[in-house]
């Protein structure tokens, strides 16, 4: 086995969707001038909920929906201690995550009885999509096709979302919540709705992104299974300036350390040791974010 | 003449407290009507009243002969009044076009028509000869230019009344004739302005009709033919003014020495420059800001670093030294930004007060502030100074109190220090008359004292008045010296622009 391959693309691609759907949520939250740390929180969430929607309704379809849904109810109760209570959002975000790795560990008890870990080898994961043509192309058929549709979803998710902040007029308003949330007020921008769709899109995508983790890449959901996926996909959105084209980029390179490390630990290294690659990716990267973050600039003239 | 809009007998109250006393207003359509009044005189609330902000009391709105109540500014802005506020509102990342249509975008399915925002902001900027480029980034436009944006706003929303608060404060000389040609442009082509300001010499220059406020009540409505800038300040101030002291002329020791300071930051922002400040004598900087002004108080008081030169004060060497250090050899700084380095928003009027006397030994026992023995010093300088300071009085938050008395507040605690040095950098930005004639007069006797002051203003009527010895400032470095027998608006003006004479610098008075 080679340490680089055709392969290790495909692994790449596969790896990049959770961190790329969450970052992009991340984005959407930065740019109304929240700063959502809670992605990590959200993203189990779905992964939980995915399992659990697959298991009682036996609907792969269904099971997606209702991770996004779960997502989107947690992400409502972020919305409602930082922009209704006034709460600090790092503080919010980080009890979010704590309530969702709380509470996942305590359903999967109390939902399948199980600890740790939760298999149905009777369970179907996602179906990989053969793409016409493209599939029979050499190589490039093998990287690019082949994948859940989640995967399609993820880097459509990008595209929309560049079309949405930059054509749309809502998405030029969401930009403008963010930019200057005294100045959107005085011309009657709403600016808390908007601010409320932004977290609500949010966390659908982190629901989706989990839904990938737990039914895409395996069929089964173990606790804490997002293993700080949530939190690289903040580093992803810092560093890719919330911009949806250079998350995309940032994603995939995370994603990319992601794969590596998998493929790292078939070279006979020790998989504490290869596991550690893309959070020190992280931390070099924040050597070139520093004063980069979109988040403290935005927030300069917020009223709070 | 046919009354655009009306505003009958308003009246707000604030629990005891009356704002507004039955103000009376109206305004005709092409006319600019002004609003003067010092601080506090109720010029606010009765615009907050007319843009839907406050609900009054008593009285009531009549636009185009229907009577109408506002609930909130959207209403306003829909029955045709917009506003220009003091402190923009704008995006500075987004282009000009996109901050004028924002909250009425040309859209298609929900897709912004970006092209079709920028051809019709480009019509309404031809059609009232306000000039702008749509595509630029309002971070990069100058204050004049963001003015313009904004003002274009309220037009393409569809405003057929204009409120300007306090527009010139914020912009050079230049600008500010830019923005009085403007004013008139706007009246011809029928639309009404209200120009809320407390320099009356613009008033005179521009309104039809002025109303002065004082105290909450309207002290007198008059045709701009029928008065004239004395009988204004009268209104408003309700005395006569008094004429500055004299000056005592006193041995030219020099105090302050600055030699070849020069500043660089990529580029020289400040290039060799070289001047003494005496005991006894204000040196005026005059200069369009942003040539050097800020960045030679900066070096000067600590603030930021210089290159090369040296600045010696009471012959001490304290080039580059730390605030601290400058501070003890005789400085008081009266900074230009009162928000960036004068104050701290978020901490009471009596710990701003403080700041810089909690070492000092009077106030200081082992470390500990002697707060209660202070307290009746700030009381003195509120009292004084005629703070207002609102409800919790030295308790309220700094950032509560209005510009003109916050800067009241600084100015009263850099005097209070009462050193051989002054740096006053606009010392009556947004402070009313009164206020100004207090602190115009304190500078002259700190003068006569012995003291030396360095006073940077872009109000040249102010450097004229008060300054021993006028410097001029162009592009960073000293570009010409006025004694101030030979000193004039025009000279200084003509200097300012880069020493070409042509016709655009030629100021009317």
């Amino acid at each position: 086995m080679e340490l680089f391959d055709w392969s290790l693309l495909s692994s790449t691609i596969r790896m990049v969707t959770p961190i790329l759907l969450a970052a992009l949520g991340g984005a959407l939250c930065a740019r109304v001038g929240i700063f959502n740390v809670g992605l990590e929180g959200l993203v189990l969430v779905g992964a939980f909920s995915a399992i659990v929607g697959n298991h009682f309704t036996g609907n792969l379809f269904l099971a997606v929906l209702i991770a996004a849904l779960v997502s989107i109810v947690f992400s409502l109760l972020f919305a409602y201690m930082t922009i209704k209570l006034r709460a600090n959002e790092i503080v919010v975000g980080v009890a979010i995550n704590f309530l969702a790795l709380g509470l996942t560990t305590f359903a999967l008890r109390a939902i399948f009885g199980v600890k740790g870990a939760f298999y149905d080898k009777d369970m179907a994961g996602l179906p990989t999509v053969e793409i016409p043509i493209i599939h029979d192309i050499p190589v490039i058929g093998g990287i690019v096709s082949g994948h859940s549709p989640l995967v399609y979803f993820a880097f459509l998710a990008a595209i929309l979302l560049y079309v949405f902040f930059y054509r749309t007029v809502t998405g030029f308003r969401v930009l403008a919540v963010g930019l200057n949330p005294v100045a959107a007020r005085s011309i009657g921008l709403k600016v808390t709705g908007l601010q409320v769709l932004a977290i609500v899109m949010s966390g659908a995508l982190c629901g989706i992104a989990g839904a990938q983790l737990s039914l895409g890449q395996v069929t089964m959901f173990t606790e804490g299974m997002t293993a700080g996926r949530g939190f690289i996909a903040l580093v992803a959105m810092m560093m890719g300036q919330s911009h949806p084209l250079g998350i995309l980029a940032s994603s995939f390179l995370f994603g990319l350390m992601d794969a590596l490390s998998i493929r790292l630990q078939g070279f006979s290294l020790p998989t504490q040791f290869t596991a550690m690659l893309p959070y020190v990716l992280t931390i070099a990267a924040m050597f070139f974010l520093k004063n980069k973050s979109q988040i403290g600039s935005n927030n300069q003239q917020s009223t709070r | 003449m046919t009354d655009r809009l009306e505003m009958r007998a308003m009246t707000k109250k604030y629990g005891d407290f009356t704002a507004n006393d039955k103000v009376s207003f109206s305004l005709a359509a092409g006319e600019v009507h002004a609003i003067v009044g010092e601080n506090g005189a109720g010029k606010t609330t009765l615009m907050r009243m007319l843009y839907g902000m406050e609900q009054p009391t008593s009285g009531e709105i009549v636009l185009n002969g229907k009577l109408v109540v506002f609930r909130g500014p959207e209403d306003a802005i829909r029955n045709g009044i917009g506003m220009v506020h003091q402190h923009f509102m704008l995006f500075g990342e987004f282009s000009v076009t996109e901050n004028i249509v924002i909250g009425y975008e040309p859209k298609q399915a929900g897709f912004f028509k970006r092209n079709d925002a920028n051809d019709k902001v480009r019509a309404l900027s031809e059609q009232y000869r306000i000039p702008i480029n749509p595509q630029a980034k309002v971070a990069s436009c100058s204050i004049g230019e963001q003015q313009r944006v904004e003002i274009l706003k309220v037009l393409y929303q569809g405003a057929d009344i204009i409120v300007l608060d306090e527009p010139t404060a914020v912009l050079t000389p230049l600008e500010v004739r830019d923005l009085l040609q403007t004013i008139r442009n706007l009246a011809e082509s029928g639309k009404s302005v209200i120009l809320i300001t407390h320099k009356l010499q613009e008033v005179m220059e521009v309104a039809d009709r002025i109303t002065v406020l004082r105290g909450g009540k309207v002290t007198g409505t008059v045709s701009r033919d029928e008065t004239n800038a004395d009988d204004l300040a009268r209104l408003m101030v309700g005395r006569e003014l008094q004429e500055l002291s004299e000056r005592i002329p006193l041995e030219p020791l020099p105090l302050l020495q600055v030699e070849k300071l020069t500043v660089r930051d990529k580029q020289t922002l400040l290039d060799q420059v070289s001047f003494t400040v005496h005991h006894g004598e204000i040196v005026g900087i005059a200069g369009v800001s942003g040539n050097g002004q800020s960045e030679l108080l900066q070096a000067i008081s600590g603030l930021r670093a210089a290159q090369e030169g040296t600045v010696r004060l009471g012959g001490k060497d304290v080039t580059n030294k730390s605030v601290a250090i400058i501070r003890d050899a005789g400085l008081a700084h009266i900074p230009e930004d009162r928000y960036l380095w004068g104050t701290a928003k978020l901490s009471s009027v009596e710990e701003n007060a403080l700041m810089g006397y909690q070492r000092k030994p009077a106030y200081n026992r082992r470390g500990v502030v002697l707060r209660e023995k202070f307290r009746q010093v700030v009381k003195g300088w509120v009292e004084q100074f005629a703070i207002k300071t609102g409800s919790r009085q030295l308790q309220e938050l700094a950032g509560n109190l209005s510009g003109g008395n916050l800067q009241k507040l600084i100015v009263a605690r850099e005097l209070g220090h009462e050193t051989p040095f002054l740096i006053a950098a606009e010392p009556t930005r947004g402070v009313d008359i009164g206020a100004m004639e207090y602190i115009h007069q304190a500078l002259i006797e700190k003068r006569n004292q012995g003291d030396g002051i360095l006073l940077v203003s872009s109000e040249l009527s102010e450097i004229l008045a008060l300054s021993d010895r006028i410097l001029v400032m162009y592009k960073g470095r000293i570009a010409g010296e006025l004694s101030r027998l030979e000193a004039t608006e025009e000279k200084i003006s003509v200097i300012m622009a880069g020493g070409s004479i042509h016709g655009s610098n030629q100021r009317a008075i």
